[in-house]
């Protein structure tokens, strides 16, 4: 079958996943406009809010047979929360043993990227020990039917309930930053974060919802994700880099250009998978990246949240 | 060149451990008498306590059972259930007590961190250090392995020696030029193959038309590490340090994959074998580094003491004041006229080079397979440099004889892949108490408080974030 026939199907693939990707790429653009730092260990955060959700909706799901109707809705929705509250968690404690220490002694950049990188590898491999190092599958939560065609490819209930649920979070986000005091402080602070203290913003305290928002959307992603593949202790590794990448190609600091850069890199990364091989996906987003790095390192809609370096 | 103003008299150092001489340029620093044992029931004591007993219950998971999947917080619960928490507890409030109590250890503490405040110029130190000391402990070195099992000798080669010169050359770059590179091992896997392709028809299906002995491709490696370095450095370091951290991983993690998945070329998963040994065959000598661990020690050895002497002297050349430059003032150091873009990329080179290197010595011991590539070794190097202290060559050696000493020793006890959640705590652990490491290079440590004070910067990342307080 040539490109042309699959060109759809590829297409809502594509689009299913980099909503996911884009998910991730908040937490990491909200911290980056906030703090001017990459947040290495948001791949953990959402790997963590992953087994939260996973294990939930697990214990809760009854013997045999899949749910359906109401159940699965509940099964979902409670698989979303726990997964968000758990990443909300993660990042809090992340921001607190790995950052705030060095926040008060204003440690050097370099410090920060390294405490991040030491709490990486701490989450991943206290995950491992706890969980296990297989990867952990999610049974079905509802029946995951072709719901209706679309150009003859296939829209499955999962693809639906994925893409539903991720287009919420990110137009719930973006109200929230752009609508509402506290994303009025959130900017504030990324503007110019000296201006924001004499406005009166607190800065701390804004660093820290901004943790905890990335991480509620990480780990709702993190749900999302096992409801997909499956989870396993270093299952952040790869969705973070991309998400990474999702962030750099929309402009990173930049809430609408994250939302599109992981659109964009889905749909890439469908295509180039279909036409080079399934194997090399992760290859193509690492290229995607260091392209933009090259040709428009600001992003396609530029660093508006925070300032451009 | 010239460094960073230094406000304040750079006062004797006998005096700093004075509460005077803590004050920073950036004012004073919170000193809080606390060896009043009514002190204990202050809400911050409390709070001490509440946090030292949260580690000690972390610490009981981290050594407690594996779990697994299907009953996944059994594992946590058992640990924290288990006798055993009365010891982390005891621990935790014995710990609690010396830090509320101990004044003299706090005078001691105080000692430990208090801030380097000498003119820039004695910030580098007398050259070379004690020669005494670096003989004695060069002798050790020599000595040590002799009394050891051959198990042990082994590590001491595969262990301590290959991942002290990777650290000596991740210490230029993160050490010397400020930057951090989570990529390295693939440099590494760089030199490995590239040993691999001219050296054996037989170790991969791809090989060099003609064989070589694994001296020629000494060269070649480092060379094509360099320029490896190059070519992800020049469009990535243009742009902000940060960025190089994340392309370097994804680097790094695509070099693992294409050495585990090109069956045709690299092996695959099996990895290369039949390499043969490191040999001379010049002017009537014959030997060869056989299965034998010793003599691979001291050829590493010797490398290592050359390479540490050549670094040395590369800090204290014009390129390694201009690094320096660019660490505390990128914008200064170019003002004044140091090519900070070549400056950096030069760097990242050198430590793509002496990692590439290091391959090939890695290769010449007969088998490997891309698990040595992955992207934990590199994060394992990371944590070498950041223990013994960035910036000092005597620090990351010792930085990686510690650690990889601790995972020799810990063998039976942890599981190879649990270990890292210990160098991940190492890490965190360092950065937030002791961001020079165990053995600081004076000038990294001087930087390092005193951009914490507000004076200059530590490394070639840009500003510190938002909301640093100095």
């Amino acid at each position: 079958m040539g490109f042309f026939d699959q060109f759809w199907q590829l297409t809502i693939d594509g689009l299913m996943v980099g909503s996911l990707y884009a998910v991730i790429a908040l937490g990491y653009t909200l911290v980056y406009g906030v703090l001017q730092l990459i947040n290495f260990a948001h791949s953990e955060v959402f790997m963590l809010g992953s087994f939260g959700g996973l294990f939930a909706a697990r214990a809760l799901l009854p013997d045999g047979g899949v749910p359906g109707g109401f159940q699965s809705v509940y099964l979902v929705a409670v698989g979303l929360a726990v997964g968000a509250l758990c990443g909300a968690l993660a990042a809090f404690t992340l921001e607190r043993v790995a950052y705030r220490p060095l926040r008060r002694r204003s440690a050097p950049r370099l410090a920060y990227l390294i405490s991040a990188i030491g709490a990486s590898l701490f989450a991943v491999n206290l995950a491992g020990k706890e969980f296990g190092r297989q990867n952990v599958d999610l049974p079905d939560l509802f029946h995951n039917d072709t719901v209706f065609t679309l150009f003859g490819a296939d829209v499955s209930t999962q693809s639906l309930v994925i893409f539903a649920v991720a287009i919420a979070m990110l137009v719930g986000l973006d109200r929230l930053v752009a609508g509402t005091r506290l994303g009025q402080g959130i900017r504030a602070v990324a503007q110019d974060a000296d201006t924001a203290v004499l406005m009166g913003v607190n800065v701390e305290r804004i660093i820290i919802v901004t943790f905890v928002v990335g991480g509620l959307l990480a780990g709702a992603g993190g749900f999302l994700y096992a409801m997909t593949f499956n989870a396993s202790y270093s299952m952040g590794f790869v969705p973070g880099v991309k998400a990474f990448t999702a962030a750099v190609l929309g402009g990173i600091g930049n809430v609408r250009g994250a939302m599109l850069g992981g659109l964009l890199l889905g749909l890439v990364e469908s295509y180039g998978g279909y036409l080079f091989q399934a194997s090399y996906k992760d290859v193509i987003a690492f290229l995607v990246l260091v392209a933009i790095l090259m040709i428009r390192p600001s992003g396609l809609l530029g660093e508006r949240l925070g300032r451009a370096a | 060149m010239t460094g960073p103003n230094v406000p304040g008299q750079p006062a004797p150092r006998s005096s700093t451990s004075t509460r005077e001489g803590r004050e920073g340029p950036g004012g004073p620093r919170r000193v809080r008498p606390s060896w009043h044992p009514a002190g204990l029931r202050s809400p911050a004591r409390l709070r001490q306590l509440g946090v030292l007993v949260l580690l000690g219950l972390l610490a009981a998971v981290v050594t407690g059972p594996t779990g697994n999947s299907d009953h996944p917080l059994r594992a946590a619960w058992d640990s924290i259930a288990d006798p055993r928490i009365v010891l982390f507890l005891v621990i935790a409030v014995v710990l609690w007590l010396i830090v509320a109590l101990g004044g003299q250890l706090r005078t001691l503490a105080v000692r430990w961190t208090t801030p380097v405040r000498e003119p820039v110029g004695a910030a580098y130190g007398r050259r070379g250090g004690p020669i005494a000391l670096n003989l004695a402990l060069l002798a050790v070195a020599i000595i040590a392995p002799m009394l050891f099992s051959t198990a042990a000798q082994q590590w001491m080669v595969d262990g301590v020696g290959i991942y002290a010169l990777l650290a000596l050359g991740l210490n230029v770059v993160v050490g010397y030029a400020g930057l951090l590179d989570l990529g390295y091992i693939a440099f590494f896997a760089i030199g490995a193959y590239t040993t691999a392709y001219f050296t054996s028809q037989t170790a991969m299906p791809w090989h060099a038309p003609f064989t070589l002995n694994p001296f020629f491709v000494f060269p070649i490696a480092l060379l094509l590490a360099a320029l490896a370095g190059v070519v992800l450095g020049a469009p990535t370091l243009r742009l902000r340090g940060d960025y190089l951290a994340i392309v370097t991983l994804g680097f790094g993690e695509i070099i693992h994959l294409l050495a585990n998945n090109a069956d045709g070329v690299t092996n695959g998963a099996r990895g290369a074998f039949g390499v043969p040994h490191l040999s001379i065959h010049l002017l009537g000598i014959d030997y060869t580094w056989g299965i034998d661990p010793l003599p691979y020690y001291y050829l590493l050895l010797a490398i290592i003491v050359i390479v540490m002497i050549a670094f040395g002297r590369l800090e204290r050349s014009r390129i390694g004041r201009s690094w320096a430059a660019i660490r505390e003032d990128e914008i200064a150091a170019e003002a004044t006229g140091v090519a900070t873009l070549r400056l950096k990329l030069l760097a990242f080179a050198i430590g793509a080079s002496v990692s590439g290197f290091a391959g090939v010595l890695f290769a010449s011991k007969q088998f490997f397979n891309p698990q040595s590539f992955s992207l934990q070794a590199s994060f394992f190097i990371v944590a070498v440099v950041i223990f013994g202290g960035m910036g000092s060559r005597l620090g990351v050696v010792v930085g990686a004889v510690v650690l990889q000493g601790l995972t020799f020793y810990l063998r039976d006890l942890v599981a190879p892949a649990d270990r890292y959640i210990y160098f991940g705590a190492v890490i965190v652990t360092m950065m937030i108490f002791r961001p020079q490491g165990l053995v600081p290079s004076r000038r990294r440590r001087r930087e390092i408080e005193l951009s914490e004070a507000g004076v200059g910067a530590a490394d070639a990342l840009g500003a510190a974030p938002t909301g640093a307080r100095p």
